[in-house]
């Protein structure tokens, strides 16, 4: 095969203008269609978790069962809240009875009585749906009953879940489960009502010391989004590849 | 071909046909890929609009502030600030057009929350709240008996 000096710079230069050409040149958009392309671009859910600040009080989750209807003695629960206790010989105690939601008032853990000069440390550790990007348990819904929206979020239509439980199992958190009344999956969603309406999620709402927030990740001038851009923080599972947008400050090797 | 052939491959594309049928009549308009991901984003689009619309509970504490000054100036300038009206005096719902009374939760075990002594080491943020043992402090008691809950550095007469 020959090639001229010129033809070959000829087609580069058409390469590169070709491929410079947004895709979405070639798509002509209504005016709605515009604006909502442009608004949606413009949100981007995330959270903050400061495992810190955690006090184990409860109300998040007390919060969220009420706010989001999930039955209040059933033992589900769209948020929760865990204790790790480290003991000083390393091993690590774990509890969250009834998620969490009376809050943890005793110090025993599973009835075990933990002697307090024997700790090394101890923590609380909220945990919610990450919001994944790339979401498991999305991929594995065989109807399409449960999709990510443009913010992020992802959602799950009540009307055409089929409850056939995939995306429970195919959650690597472990944050989906079967809604006793609908009869469908369930889990958290950001409070979705609530952020749509300029509200914060029942649970940042709740959280008497800020160890719970949310963030828009497209905002640069988000003061919680400058918080998950500059400092420290860890994401759970990252190693699964779900991309998760729930960011934790102060976590622990021990949390799983 | 012959008919033995050509009978069932007859049933079999009219019930092909028949599943692209109900297929139609079945599946929302709106039902389609909306984003840029047929595995993420395959939805029916209504269903966005039906949780926008979910109820709202919790109203937050700047709503009750709007009726609410005795108790809420007390409780807006003691360390009790920090906690919402709410996580006490349940959420408020449609108050006071549907609920008048909300239902206000003042047992023990809802200071315990916070102020119940774990005896964890003083890294855990639990440990520098003012905390009691459980089975030593006033046992069984409301703590609200003697603590004022809007100002707990006040108590009740």
């Amino acid at each position: 095969m020959s090639c001229s000096r010129r033809d070959f710079l000829k087609d580069a230069a058409g390469a590169a203008f070709v491929s410079s050409l947004p895709l979405s040149a070639f798509v002509v958009l209504t005016a709605d269609e515009a604006k909502a392309a442009v608004a949606n671009a413009t949100v981007r859910w995330g959270y903050l978790v400061d495992t810190n600040k955690c006090t184990g009080c409860g109300m998040c989750v007390k919060a969220c069962k009420n706010e989001n209807e999930i039955p209040y003695d059933s033992p589900v629960t769209r948020t929760w809240v865990e204790r790790y206790v480290v003991t000083k010989d390393g091993a690590t105690h774990i509890d969250s009875p009834d998620g969490g939601r009376d809050g943890f008032t005793s110090d025993k853990i599973r009835d075990e009585e933990i002697d307090p000069d024997n700790i090394a440390k101890a923590f609380f550790v909220p945990k919610l749906c990450n919001q994944c990007d790339n979401p498991a348990c999305v991929q594995v819904c065989p109807v399409g009953a449960t999709y990510k929206t443009e913010d992020g979020v992802v959602l799950i239509d009540r009307e055409w879940c089929i409850g056939c439980g995939y995306c429970i199992m195919a959650c690597p958190y472990g944050v989906r489960f079967f809604h006793p009344e609908h009869k469908v999956a369930d889990k958290c969603n950001f409070c979705y009502h609530r952020i749509t309406k300029g509200m914060m999620p029942a649970c940042v709402e709740s959280c008497a010391f800020g160890a719970r927030r949310l963030a828009n990740l497209r905002d640069p001038d988000d003061p919680v989004t400058k918080i998950i851009t500059t400092e420290r923080v860890a994401v759970l599972k990252d190693e699964y590849g779900t991309k998760p947008h729930v960011f934790y400050l102060g976590l622990d090797n021990n949390v799983r | 071909m012959k008919r033995h052939v050509l009978h069932p491959l007859w049933v079999a594309i009219g019930v092909v046909g028949l599943i692209f049928f109900a297929r139609l009549l079945l599946v929302p308009d709106d039902f389609g890929v909306h984003g840029d991901s047929f595995t993420y984003n395959y939805h029916r689009l209504g269903n966005i609009e039906e949780w926008k619309d979910f109820p709202v509970k919790y109203q937050g504490t700047a709503t009750c502030l709007e009726c609410h000054n005795d108790n809420a100036r007390t409780h807006r300038r003691s360390p009790h600030k920090r906690v919402q009206c709410e996580n006490c005096h349940g959420p408020a719902g449609n108050h006071p057009d549907d609920v008048e009374y909300l239902p206000l939760n003042k047992e023990r075990a809802m200071c315990l929350r916070c102020h119940a002594d774990l005896g964890y080491p003083a890294s855990t943020a639990r440990s520098n709240l003012p905390a009691i043992v459980d089975r030593h402090h006033k046992r069984g008691r409301e703590c609200v008996s003697c603590h004022n809950p809007h100002d707990p550095r006040e108590d009740v007469e």
